[in-house]
């Protein structure tokens, strides 16, 4: 076969491939809105759920989800930004780190519900967290710590090694140059990382079972002190996420509408992926380019 | 003759326990441009990085020896080595600046060593970028990206950068390699202009180069230092066989 021949073969399947992969995340999305949005209104985004009767909202399970998102994150990005910049430039090679590498990709293909019962057992029972958001926290920070800490290491692995002996020889310490050169350059990729992250979270149901909890207390929406009972800021309360309210009105809702519910429900899901996704990537790069002053 | 920038003596530079470099004492006088030259892979460039400890990162890199400059050893456990690099600027053989404006690629240094004071960093940042003649070409655009540049520019941004921390030492590992000929000739006449106030030390692959712009020249072969003297005598009437061979193109 001539080379130009095998090359257009070789060029037509992976555009097919590509198409086709396409073609089931559109179809996936638009029959997932299709179905979802006529359900979408204010009332159905602001209102709480009824157990029995028709037109219960989302409100409460919206918000849990928005919130142990901004709770996983605070503990999240700091551990695991820190943990990969020790194992890409402070850590020396030795079987040691290469173990601790190793465990950290063992952690990563981890099933989500094993993470789930492992935070029922520490988070809930052992530290007496209970079922609370805090517990919902730290269990999906237990499962998103991997993703962060590779991905910041392959970001900082990715900064040309002169970049970083041009700080050094210009007598800057190793923090400052991690700090001022190297970070702002690992930045999209670190942000990158962080929305799939922050993807996993708004998604995750399975870990969340055991340690947020599947119920809501009832929430005072106009206290906001977080060390109220019923404040929608305690992070010691239950708290029942969207995607853990997608999956308990599907398998055992008793309201007439649950069906309706569940697919507006999803269609928000969605929606605020794509949204996060779309906002991060903007603000990763207006962030890079105020850091890099490239236009 | 002037006095001594920096002296090295039986420096040994190893890689896995491989030697790169074997034994080497050179002696760099103040205010003047020293060229390292040799076939590739002859510990040249492996030498000069030990200058600045540059190869510390390197993971299976050891060095024994001493290299002695303003009356320490840097190699000592007590040299701070961050105080130690900037009294050592470096150039590299690809242009790196920063992904900053050119006014912060200049600037970035001082301010990290305590200059605070906005008027004086832009009398640094002035002052550097006019020595490497640079600021005509760019005053109007400080604040852009240092990328936008051309390489040639790029390369005398960087060594700009270098200047602004105010080493007395300069070392160049192929400055001019990766530039077009019009570039190559502003980095020299560069490093001619500035042994008036810097020890120079640059590694070139360019024999014409090294004829040019050095004053001593030294010739390594297999991590050994062959031969080291006047740049003239080197190049007109060298002392061994190997560098005769290899300056008049037998080799390498």
């Amino acid at each position: 076969m001539k080379p130009r021949v095998a090359d257009r073969i070789a060029t037509g399947m992976l555009i097919g491939i590509a198409g086709f992969i396409m073609l089931i995340l559109a179809g996936l999305i638009a029959y997932l809105l299709f179905r979802g949005l006529r359900h979408i209104s204010w009332h159905f985004l602001t209102s709480p759920p009824q157990s029995i009767k028709r037109g219960g909202g989302i409100g409460p399970q919206l918000f849990n989800s928005l919130y142990l998102l901004v709770l996983t994150m605070i503990i999240t990005i700091p551990l695991g930004v820190g943990a990969g910049i020790f194992m890409s430039q402070y850590a020396k090679v030795h079987p040691l780190t290469s173990f601790i590498r190793l465990v950290v990709e063992v952690l990563s293909s981890f099933p989500s519900i094993v993470i789930g019962l492992f935070g029922l057992l520490v988070f809930v029972d052992r530290f007496g967290l209970k079922y609370s958001l805090v517990s919902g926290a730290l269990a999906l920070t237990v499962f998103n710590l991997p993703l962060m800490v590779r991905v910041t290491e392959q970001a900082l692995g990715g900064v040309p090694r002169e970049q970083k002996e041009a700080g050094l020889a210009l007598g800057l310490s190793r923090w400052k140059t991690i700090r001022s050169i190297m970070l702002p350059m690992a930045f999209p990729a670190i942000m990158t990382g962080t929305i799939l992250a922050a993807g996993r979270v708004f998604g995750e149901a399975a870990a969340l079972l055991f340690t947020a909890g599947v119920t809501t207390p009832k929430l005072d929406f106009t206290d906001w002190i977080p060390f109220h009972r019923a404040s929608p800021l305690n992070p010691f309360r239950p708290a029942e996420t969207l995607a853990v309210h997608i999956w308990k009105i599907n398998s055992e809702g008793l309201a007439p509408d649950a069906p309706e519910i569940a697919a507006g429900a999803s269609a928000v899901l969605i929606l605020i992926v794509l949204l996060f996704n779309f906002g991060a990537r903007w603000l990763g790069r207006a962030i890079y380019r105020k850091f890099t002053s490239t236009k | 003759m002037s006095e001594t920038a920096l002296y090295t003596k039986e420096l040994s530079v190893f890689y896995g326990g491989k030697p790169a470099v074997r034994k080497i004492s050179l002696t760099f006088p103040e205010r003047r441009v020293i060229a390292l030259i040799g076939p590739s892979g002859c510990g040249k460039s492996t030498f000069l990085r030990s200058l600045n400890r540059m190869n510390d990162g390197i993971p299976g890199a050891r060095v024994e020896g001493e290299i002695w400059t303003e009356g320490r050893d840097i190699n000592d456990p007590n040299t701070d080595v961050v105080l130690l690099r900037q009294k050592i600027g470096m150039v590299w053989q690809k242009p790196n600046p920063f992904h900053k404006s050119i006014y912060e690629n200049v600037a970035f240094g001082p301010r990290s060593h305590g200059v605070k004071d906005k008027r004086m960093l832009d009398e640094i940042v002035e002052s550097s970028l006019r020595r490497t003649a640079l600021w005509d070409e760019v005053k109007d655009r400080l604040h852009r990206s240092a990328l936008a540049l051309s390489g040639g520019q790029q390369q005398r941004l960087c060594i700009a950068r270098s200047l602004a921390v105010k080493p007395r030492i300069l070392l160049m590992d192929e400055p001019a390699s990766a530039l077009d000929p019009v570039s190559t000739a502003k980095i020299e006449e560069l490093i001619a202009e500035l042994k008036r106030d810097y020890c120079i030390v640059i590694v070139t692959h360019n024999l014409y180069q090294a004829a040019r712009v050095s004053d001593k020249t030294a010739f390594f072969l297999s991590g050994s230092l062959i031969e080291y003297d006047e740049t003239q005598k080197m190049f007109t009437n060298p002392a061994n066989r190997a560098t005769d061979d290899y300056i008049s193109g037998r080799f390498g």
